[in-house]
């Protein structure tokens, strides 16, 4: 059958038709509309709230407000549940506060009948604040002065007495003396890296809508990647059994991990079961997104490394100070994820990797696609590129020398990396892109505008073991007509993985692809449990689930077959019928309905199977890009951009080229144009609407290429690992090593938008004009 | 959901004009491009509608008998830039509109919309101020033509009272007779984006020699703004790069570029100076002349 074949989307035909139906296109008779009031100050406590105009209002059904919540505190986090409470996520948020620890913060919630009715019925909310400074950096929230943002949060993991104030984790880890490998090279290198708030802008906005239905359960349809942890949590936040919620999962328009929290579910729950079970949505408009939901935490990096002349990485010291912003949502997971995830991109030189992550008063930051690797490989790559310079080593030649090979230990587990085709990316890149060429070409330029080309490595994991339980599930029953429903735990959100379940059920049951239907709504009742959509898990977790689930299904088709035919099981197989000696062939049609309809033998045949995958593989890859700098305008333009991924076997050639040209795009934003911005004096958020947010078109987004190296992942169900963020990661450093190369300008600071080559540009000299100094941007995400 | 109390669709410029008199509180509809996203912020101000989407009367583009262009108020982005008359006499005018916003907003955005609003950035603000255009505005008492340099009051605030309604632009056949022209918008990103800063010139070459010469730009004072001192300086001068280098110092005579969190002043005034040199070489090539 075709797993490594580009087998078309199972759902391509109604994406693109318009057709498919999302959360919000799914309604109720007598369905409410709920609105958030959100604090117009970045931090503050809420006086007083007078709520009496409103509920003369007509059509308001109800308002509540921070007083009337539950007041169990819960984590948001689309974690798996820890069984160690020490691993669990900072449980910090109620469904609304009092204290306003970010510009937006929800105080109030307003139900009505219609959108205008709850906009008119917030405008009529009088609240008084009394307002704290805003605590914007790490640094701020240090201060001595600064006020305590979470002073009643159980933090599990480390208790808060253990904890400078407002730091919400930390943690280390070293593998060999990276200290002296460094003080024992021929050249030692320190650099500071920062990088950006960026925000998903998924098409679909956040929304759920909730209703009770008759047995009192809470039912709630929501664009979420992860159905099964918002049941516990929203559980959890509401005080019900978890048995009392169930979370639909309609198709959904893009979460990139900003859908992997639990975001406005726990409101409609609270919601519809406080009015009798009336069906409530809560839709955010893309401002409401952009600012208050999740953002991707900025680091700061330090590094220092050292290298012999001979191009070896004697040692890396990485610094990371990461801001989680006004909850805690993942919190250090992100920068403790980051540290383990670039571990196995240069697993032979000694490290020693340090992080710790603050609160401020900014949005709060959680996860998104490639999880803390991006800000990390950009200081990382970073550093790369500034050791090859000052040993005088092709940067190519350089990785190439310290690049993973398979069976080097991991730094972290210290078990042999099964596959690792970081080198090979880096031979196959540089001759696709004609690299030595080309960096030949380039390295005299003078004149207003110049080329320079630029690449970068990462490693990434393809799963979240052994921080977290990874398991997934599969149930399959023989249809009538002999097709074979699947349903998985797994959650599609774009990333095409209905269509890989698909070609991983029919190569194992042996029909064709037609014959199989994955369900697409996934429904915590009904669907297998599977945590989710995140850490480029899915088709690693989920092919071991499904494949056991096929190979079961397809004995039980054979025993079923060996009883019709009398023919012993061992000379049956099945190549879309059944076929045995003799030219024998028996439709799974003809089986099915005596399977089904059989009164003395039979039974409808299904298989069931939950698998916990105790593994983890680790992908990788470069990006190559060449640029064309036109100085005087400020603006880079990218003519050619590469990445070749080590994803193991391919089972998709397109899907995964998909995902390559999504996440690098996504990275070529994160590296020229995006960022969340606020006002340095007052916290407040400056542009959380796409005009504003530098987002870009697809004018701005450049052709990009895609090749592969398919190593052999043997602990993976078909050899395959992690594609669906890893993309992300290098664009970045890539293009910031290309505007090195192109203009002798490094900028160790995200975004390179030219506002901020304006800058360098000027303090470089190469702008030819006698410009005052300005100071640096304001805006500065430290 | 839209909170709108009251919506009228007019057919003529005259039942415009006697609604808007009836209605002293009420606004013009044209493409929605602006009105819709104010209303979605919630701007009372635009709560009573006149919907001016089907009068004909604005949707024309001609050539009068002297010469002179009318472009209707009414007219899209669209087919501004796909109108033959435009292409042919004022292309200029064609790629401003092709910068504005994205396809499906300039299908519905109107020419008289995106200058009535008073935006400081409209990106077909600064080809009508080089192209000398004519504001005809017509109201209760009949109509006036103001001079589109005139008709910007400050920002968000043009000459045009509560009754009254621009019918369409007129521009001159001496203004743009044997010009050659460039727009330049420069913004963060290629489309869907408010300009950091917006340039039009136009020239006409007498054999060697810059007969004529204008620039305009956009986002670089409270209103759209053309540099008469730097216009003055390259009258009867042969082009060259000096020429330019002197152009890109002397714009700033006229202009005075704010200081914001989308872009400092220091970044603006460098793209001014830089947009100086590129477009306005461009439209003396345009014109045919030649860069020595």
């Amino acid at each position: 059958m075709a797993i490594g074949e580009s087998v078309k989307r199972v759902d391509a035909a109604a994406k693109v038709t318009g057709r498919t139906r999302f959360a919000s296109d799914n309604t109720m008779p007598g369905m409410r509309v709920a609105h958030y009031l959100r604090s117009p100050i970045a931090h503050g406590y809420v006086k007083s709230i007078d709520t009496s105009k409103v509920e003369e209002l007509i059509g308001v059904d109800a308002v509540f407000t921070f007083e009337d919540v539950p007041t169990v505190r819960f984590a948001t986090a689309g974690h798996a549940y820890n069984l160690e409470a020490a691993k669990r996520d900072v449980e910090d948020r109620l469904l609304l506060t009092r204290h306003v620890r970010y510009h937006g913060d929800e105080i109030a919630v307003v139900v009505a009948e219609d959108d205008l009715i709850a906009k008119q019925a917030l405008s009529l909310i009088e609240v008084e604040y009394e307002e704290y400074p805003p605590i914007l950096t790490p640094e701020d929230a240090m201060a001595a002065d600064a006020m305590e943002l979470h002073p009643d949060t159980q933090n599990s993991a480390l208790p808060s007495s253990c904890l400078p104030k407002n730091v919400i984790g930390s943690h280390e880890y070293s593998n060999g003396d990276a200290a002296d490998g460094i003080a024992n090279a021929d050249v030692s290198l320190e650099g500071t890296y920062q990088t950006q708030f960026q925000h998903h802008c998924h098409m679909e906005t956040v929304v759920s809508w909730a209703y009770m239905d008759d047995t009192d359960h809470i039912v709630i349809e929501s664009s979420t990647q992860i159905p099964h942890i918002c049941r516990r949590i929203v559980a959890q936040a509401l005080e019900m059994p978890i048995g009392r919620v169930r979370i639909i999962k309609p198709p959904i328009g893009g979460g990139f991990g900003n859908k992997q929290d639990v975001l406005v579910e726990p409101m409609v729950g609270f919601l519809a079961s406080k009015l009798g079970g009336l069906p409530v949505r809560l839709e955010l408009t893309r401002e409401e997104c952009i600012s208050g939901t999740r953002v991707r935490h900025p680091f700061k990096v330090k590094v220092r490394a050292g290298a012999d002349r001979d191009g070896t990485l004697k040692g890396l010291e990485i610094d990371v100070t990461s801001n989680t912003g006004a909850y805690a949502s993942h919190g250090h997971s992100i920068a403790s994820a980051a540290g383990s995830k670039i571990a196995p991109l240069y697993p032979r030189t000694p490290i020693h990797y340090k992080a710790r992550t603050h609160y401020t008063t900014l949005p709060a930051a959680g996860a998104m696609r490639a999880y803390g690797a991006p800000q990390a490989t950009f200081a990382l790559d970073g550093m790369m590129e500034e050791l090859a310079r000052e040993i005088e080593m092709d940067p190519v030649d350089f990785r190439l020398k310290n690049g993973a090979v398979a069976g080097d230990p991991h730094p972290i587990s210290g078990k042999p990396i099964v596959s690792a085709g970081v080198i090979e990316c880096l031979k196959k890149g540089r001759e696709i892109f004609n690299w030595d060429e080309k960096r030949k070409e380039y390295a005299e330029q003078d004149g207003p505008i110049r080329r320079g080309v630029g690449v970068a490595c990462f490693s990434y994991g393809s799963n979240t073991w052994p921080v977290a339980v990874e398991i997934s599930g599969c149930r399959m029953i023989l249809n009538q007509d002999g097709s074979v429903n699947v349903q998985t735990g797994a959650c599609e959100i774009g990333q095409g993985s209905d269509t890989v379940i698909t070609q991983i059920a029919a190569e194992y049951l042996g029909i064709p692809e037609a014959k199989v239907k994955v369900l697409q709504t996934l429904d915590t009742d009904s669907t297998p449990y599977d945590p989710g959509a995140f850490a480029s898990r899915q088709t690693y977790v989920f092919a071991h689930a499904v494949r056991q689930a096929a190979e079961q299904l397809r004995e039980k088709i054979i025993a079923h077959a060996s009883l019709m035919t009398e023919v012993p099981e061992e000379k049956l197989g099945l190549d879309g019928d059944i076929c045995g000696p003799d030219g024998m062939r028996l439709s799974l049609e003809e089986l099915a309905y005596d399977a089904y309809y059989n009164k003395f033998r039979g039974g409808q045949l299904t298989s069931e199977v939950s698998h916990k995958v105790q593994s983890n593989a680790y992908s990788y890859g470069c990006t190559f890009v060449e640029i064309e700098v036109d100085i005087p305008m400020c603006k880079v333009e990218i003519k050619n951009i590469l990445n070749v991924h080590d994803s193991g076997r391919i089972l998709n050639p397109q899907a995964a080229t998909g995902q390559v040209h999504g996440g690098a795009a996504m990275g070529i934003a994160y590296a020229m144009s995006e960022e969340l911005l606020f006002d340095p004096v007052t916290g407040k958020i400056r542009n959380n609407n796409l005009l504003d947010y530098k987002m870009p078109t697809c004018s701005d987004v450049p052709e990009i290429d895609a090749a592969y190296v398919e190593t052999d992942e043997t602990t993976s169900a078909c050899g395959h690992k992690s594609i669906g963020e890893p993309p992300l990661i290098t664009p970045a450093p890539a293009i910031r090593n290309a505007i090195w190369h192109a203009t002798g300008v490094k900028v160790d600071r995200l975004p390179m938008g030219p506002k901020e080559l304006f800058v360098h540009f000027r303090e470089a000299g190469l702008l030819g004009l006698s410009m005052e100094k300005v100071g640096a941007r304001d805006n500065v995400c430290d | 959901m839209f909170a709108i109390e009251k919506y009228h669709k007019a057919a003529t410029v005259q039942e415009t004009v006697e609604l808007l008199s009836q209605n002293s509180e009420a606004h013009l509809l044209a493409g929605g491009t602006d009105v819709l996203v104010k209303l979605r912020e919630g701007h009372e101000q635009f709560k009573q509608l006149i919907d001016i989407h089907d009068v004909q009367e604005l949707q024309s583009i001609e050539m009068l008998d002297d010469g002179t262009l009318s472009i209707g108020a009414g007219v899209s982005c669209t087919r501004l830039i796909r109108s033959e008359i435009v292409q042919a006499h004022i292309p200029v005018l064609a790629q401003a509109a092709n910068m504005l916003g994205g396809p499906q907003v300039r299908n519905a955005a109107t020419l008289g919309g995106n200058i009535c609003n008073g935006a400081p950035s409209a990106e077909n603000a600064s080809p009508l101020v080089v192209l000398d255009a004519q504001v005809n505005i017509v109201g209760p008492n009949g109509s006036r033509l103001v001079p589109i340099t005139e008709f910007y009051l400050r920002p968000g605030k043009v000459d045009l009272e509560q009754n009254e309604i621009v019918t369409d632009f007129r521009i001159a056949k001496e203004s743009y007779e044997n010009t050659g022209g460039e727009f330049c918008k420069y913004a963060m990103r290629n489309a869907m984006d408010i300009a950091t800063i917006g340039c039009s010139v136009i020239c006409r070459m007498d054999e060697d020699r810059i007969e004529d010469l204008h620039i305009a730009y956009t986002v670089a004072a409270p209103v759209p703004t053309r540099c008469r001192t730097a216009e003055e300086m390259c009258k009867g001068q042969v082009p060259s790069k000096a020429l330019l280098n002197d152009l890109a110092k002397v714009v700033h005579e006229d202009l005075k570029p704010r200081d914001s969190w989308r872009a400092s002043k220091d970044f603006r005034v460098h793209v001014i100076s830089t947009l100086a040199e590129r477009v306005t070489e461009k439209a003396i090539i345009r014109a045919g002349g030649i860069i020595a």
